[in-house]
């Protein structure tokens, strides 16, 4: 690994991150404030802008790439994840990040998807989530809700959505975590603790698409109402939640169950506290249900942060040690190699 | 014992055929490689079902080995056989049409019982109702024999059964002379972890040989002296170890890292497991979740500047077409690799073809321009491997190497190459940030700079949407699209401007050429060699490039009256050259999952050159 904080560089400001592109998202695309945090947070890291690239597959979210000051590849339907692991099975130095939206990743790419996950190949992965094709001009996708109205199924959806958080925790994810479009703030502390982390980092980010999905995220979202819908995971502390943080989850059995602080029966006490670096991903997947109970609010935050083998840096390993075993390769002994003859 | 007769022949044609567990690819490999290390030159054709195990003693589990042996230069796996070896009837009944009247036919006797004959379909034993009349059938029980010899090993019936190749490769090296010192040396090598397995299969060895030394079942054996070869340091080589070592010639000689993405997948597989081997040359190689995420790693790999390379056979590549072109749009170096195989669809997994080369070449949407070329014999892989690899690196272009069952697990002797007379592999990746457009292009080739991701200052994006020419952004104007296409068409014609003169075996002008591409080069050039000797005025031309098509060609092919091109499809290259030159080829076509045998397009030479009989003038 190349130690990217050992030279002194210049301090990179956000504008060092965008490129000369016109954006060309539909005015108030949830994409803006996702792209805006992610060239906000990026000059943190003290990394220069040529040791990054971004890869997406096909989507609005896919145009990511093109806004990036950094190298980036818009490549295929579905494929950024296969991409990615050819880029950093080459060059295991670089920081990766694979732009995908739930199309992109959980139909036509949803093979690559668990498996990079199962890989646990050193990127980031951030998924924009907004629940509905967009780029086709709006067609349901594998997270629109049971029943959604859309042009290719205007009777309604037959079919059970993903809970992609649920999917990666099943693939083995190391780190998992989801933010809102409309919460910046959250959002850039969870970009610094993905960029900290080895291994794929997958990070769901709710986003509003508003033309084909207006609102999808407004319960989760809306000033009014966010406080009582949703639940920040924050690692040490209790579950808990609520305008007057009133309230908290607590395990009833396998079950979660949203209590009352303020009404004598449960207290902080009873609640569950959440532990990201716990290895049995039980929990989390038990947290990932949440979003699906409408008692319930829908949690954010890091849901798991473990660490386990990464491909890219065993794969270089293993070069090192065939070299360090057979001596490193000579290709006359290779082409020489085995019973040979002369003929005179 | 009295003496023997000891028989001379030019070339002899061997087949063992058994049933799939019963070892014959394992024999047949060991003596191929007794007689290239003897001197001989060998062709090989080995041929067995896709199903691992299929119900033993059945058609459907014949496993075959051909091997063709010539004091001689030879080109083919030999087209009717000398000696077959049964060790089941399903094996007799699936290959003694190939034996020629005459011919030597070892059967494993004992193997013709009830149960065996019924499983072959035979009604009555071919041993005794006269199906056997015409050859010189030996009728050894062999597996009688292999378990006496290993009576004393300890093994079980079962094992003792299971070295009965062993004593029928015996028999082989007794009857064609052979020494057998490089079978032990591999027999003891391969088993040294199951002393009791290489010492069963050593006795087995010696038995089968001692078996004809004493019965004198054999009135004769035969010789074939050792081929004249060009002089130098030879080795054995199959097809798809040859594609592995091209491919790790390239990268050492460019200096690039060798990445290879791959899924598993018949007959292209040893390709895989061949280079996984090579760690220790830097290759990295990457068995994915599927075939599109095979070839989208190299794509990635090839972006971030390592040789890249995907392997796979026709199915695959049909899942792999969208990948393709997203390396021909964003011009990166990729070397697809597609050991062809018979289809469509799942096809038959084991048996060859050339049908691929029209999805090779327009199997893709758009206006996709993708270099094609083909590699002719186990041993030219090596070279094209190699060559499909700078030209992808010089062009910035993806390259489909074209191989295909018959030769990517055929063998041959080859003549090993000093890595120092190596075409030189020149790289450039661009590194200095003046003036810096993606798609600018070099005025030769047309290629556009390679700029590897984490070269300070270059930082740029590409993809799969039309680019602006020099700039490289994102642009859907009528006139760019148009001058893009051009561009991208062109760069995969200058190829061509890069290409040595085409080769004409024979006059350069005549009555005929036959033009052939791929694995058919052997048949064809036994078949126009045998038509020359009867004094016929054809010639042949052989393709390693098919995209572009060689500068010369339409002028060489002008000389002469006749076109001829056998193919191993239903006609495709043929279209091409129709289409490109304007001329009335006549198309030889084969579509059984076989090579063609020389004899077949003997054939049709002397037809199209007017019925001439056969005779020798």
């Amino acid at each position: 690994m190349v130690s990217e904080t050992e030279v002194p560089r210049p301090q990179l400001s956000k504008k060092d991150f965008e490129s000369d592109q016109d954006i060309r998202w539909c005015p108030g695309c949830g994409d803006y404030a996702i792209l805006a945090t992610v060239q906000r947070t990026l000059p943190e890291f003290g990394i220069d802008r040529d040791r990054y690239v971004f890869v997406s597959g096909i989507g609005c979210s896919s145009r990511f790439p093109y806004y990036m000051n950094t190298y980036g590849f818009h490549t295929i339907h579905g494929r950024a994840p296969a991409i990615a692991t050819g880029i950093k099975a080459a060059r295991p130095d670089l920081q990766v990040w694979v732009i995908s939206g739930d199309g992109d990743s959980l139909s036509i790419g949803g093979n690559h998807f668990i498996h990079v996950i199962r890989r646990n190949l050193d990127i980031k992965y951030l998924l924009f989530n907004n629940r509905i094709y967009g780029l086709t001009k709006g067609q349901y996708s594998p997270t629109s809700e049971m029943g959604k109205i859309t042009k290719s199924t205007p009777m309604g959806s037959l079919e059970h959505p993903f809970n992609p958080i649920a999917v990666a925790l099943g693939a083995g994810a190391t780190f998992v975590a989801r933010a809102f479009d409309r919460d910046p703030k959250t959002m850039q502390e969870i970009l610094r603790l993905a960029h900290n982390h080895r291994g794929t980092a997958f990070v769901e980010i709710y986003q509003n698409c508003n033309i084909f999905n207006d609102g999808a995220f407004d319960a989760l979202t809306d000033k009014e109402s966010k406080l009582e819908t949703t639940i920040l995971l924050e690692h040490g502390k209790p579950l808990v939640f609520g305008k007057t943080r009133n309230k908290g989850i607590r395990l009833n059995g396998f079950r979660p169950e949203a209590v009352h602080l303020d009404e004598g029966t449960y207290s902080v006490g009873d609640l569950l506290v959440h532990d990201v670096h716990r290895w049995e991903p039980t929990l989390a997947f038990i947290y990932s249900q949440m979003a699906e109970d409408p008692s319930l609010p829908t949690p954010y935050g890091v849901f798991r942060a473990v660490s386990k083998n990464c491909y890219d840096q065993d794969l270089g390993t293993q070069l090192d040690v065939a070299r360090e075993k057979m001596g490193t390769g000579n290709l006359r002994a290779l082409l020489n190699k085995g019973d040979t003859w002369v003929v005179e | 014992m009295a003496d023997r007769s000891v028989l001379t022949r030019d070339e002899v044609t061997i087949r063992l055929a058994g049933d799939s567990g019963d070892g014959m690819q394992l024999v047949g490999t060991e003596l191929t490689n007794t007689s290239a290390l003897f001197g001989n030159d060998v062709g090989t054709l080995p041929d067995y079902p896709a199903e691992i195990r299929a119900p033993a003693g059945t058609l459907a589990g014949v496993s075959g080995f051909q091997l063709h042996i010539g004091s001689y230069d030879i080109h083919t796996p030999g087209d009717e056989l000398d000696v077959l070896v049964a060790m089941n009837p399903a094996a007799l009944k699936a290959n003694l049409k190939a034996l020629k009247p005459s011919g030597v036919l070892i059967v494993n006797a004992e193997a013709f019982d009830e149960k065996g004959l019924k499983l072959a379909a035979y009604t009555s034993s071919p041993l005794d109702d006269g199906t056997v009349a015409g050859y010189q059938t030996f009728r050894v029980n062999m597996s009688s024999h292999t378990k006496a010899a290993l009576k004393d090993t300890g093994l079980d019936y079962r094992e003792m059964e299971r070295c009965k190749n062993f004593f029928a490769l015996g028999m082989i090296y007794w009857l064609f002379k052979r020494p057998m010192d490089a079978t032990i040396k591999f027999i003891q090598e391969k088993f040294s972890k199951k002393p009791r397995i290489a010492e069963a299969n050593l006795l087995a060895l010696k038995a089968g040989h001692a078996y004809c030394v004493a019965t004198e079942a054999f009135a004769s054996s035969y010789e074939v002296p050792r081929a004249k070869l060009p002089p130098g340091k030879y080795r054995n080589l199959g097809g798809n170890e040859a594609i592995g070592l091209g491919i790790v010639a390239a990268s050492q000689k460019s200096g690039l890292e060798l990445f290879l993405g791959s899924y598993p997948i018949t007959p292209a597989s040893d390709i895989l497991h061949g280079l996984s081997r090579f760690k220790n040359f830097g290759v990295k190689t990457f068995q994915a979740e599927d075939e599109i995420a095979a070839i989208s790693a190299s794509i990635g790999a090839a972006f971030a500047g390592d040789l890249a390379v995907t392997t796979t056979s026709g199915p695959g590549l049909c899942l792999k077409s969208e990948a393709i072109n997203l390396a021909v749009m964003a011009e990166l170096p990729l070397v697809i690799v597609n050991v062809q195989r018979a289809g469509p669809s799942t096809g038959m997994p084991t048996k060859t073809e050339q049908a691929d080369l029209l999805q090779a070449m327009f199997g893709r949407n758009g206006e996709s321009p993708v270099p094609v070329m083909a590699a002719s014999r186990p041993a030219d892989c090596f070279e094209c491997a190699y060559e499909a690899a700078r030209v992808a690196v010089r062009f910035m272009s993806p390259v489909i190497l074209l191989s295909d069952g018959y030769i990517g697990n055929g063998a041959e002797p080859w003549r090993i190459i000093d890595p120092d007379k190596l075409p030189a592999f020149e790289v450039r990746k661009r590194t200095e940030a003046a003036n810096f457009a993606p798609y600018e292009r070099d005025e030769q080739t047309l290629a556009r700079p390679w700029v590897i991701p984490g070269t300070p200052g270059l930082q740029h994006r590409i993809g799969g949407l039309e680019k602006k020419h020099m700039s490289g952004g994102v642009n859907y104007e009528p006139d760019n699209h148009e001058l893009m296409s051009r561009l991208r068409a062109e760069k995969v014609r200058r190829i061509a401007n890069f290409l040595p003169p085409t080769e004409v075996f024979g006059p350069a002008s005549g009555d005929l050429v036959v033009l052939g591409w791929g694995g058919t080069y052997g048949p064809i050039r036994t078949a126009v060699e045998r038509c020359q000797h009867r004094g016929l005025k054809v010639s042949r031309v052989h393709l390693r490039w098919i995209n572009p098509l060689p500068n010369d060609l339409g002028i060489i092919l002008k000389q002469f009256k006749r076109v001829l091109m056998p193919e191993i499809n239903l006609g495709q290259l043929v279209r091409l050259i129709r289409a490109e030159y304007l001329i009335d080829a006549i198309a030889l076509n084969k579509i059984s999952g076989q090579p063609f045998t020389a004899t077949e397009i003997e054939r049709k030479i002397l037809d199209i050159m007017g019925g001439s009989n056969g005779e020798r003038n």
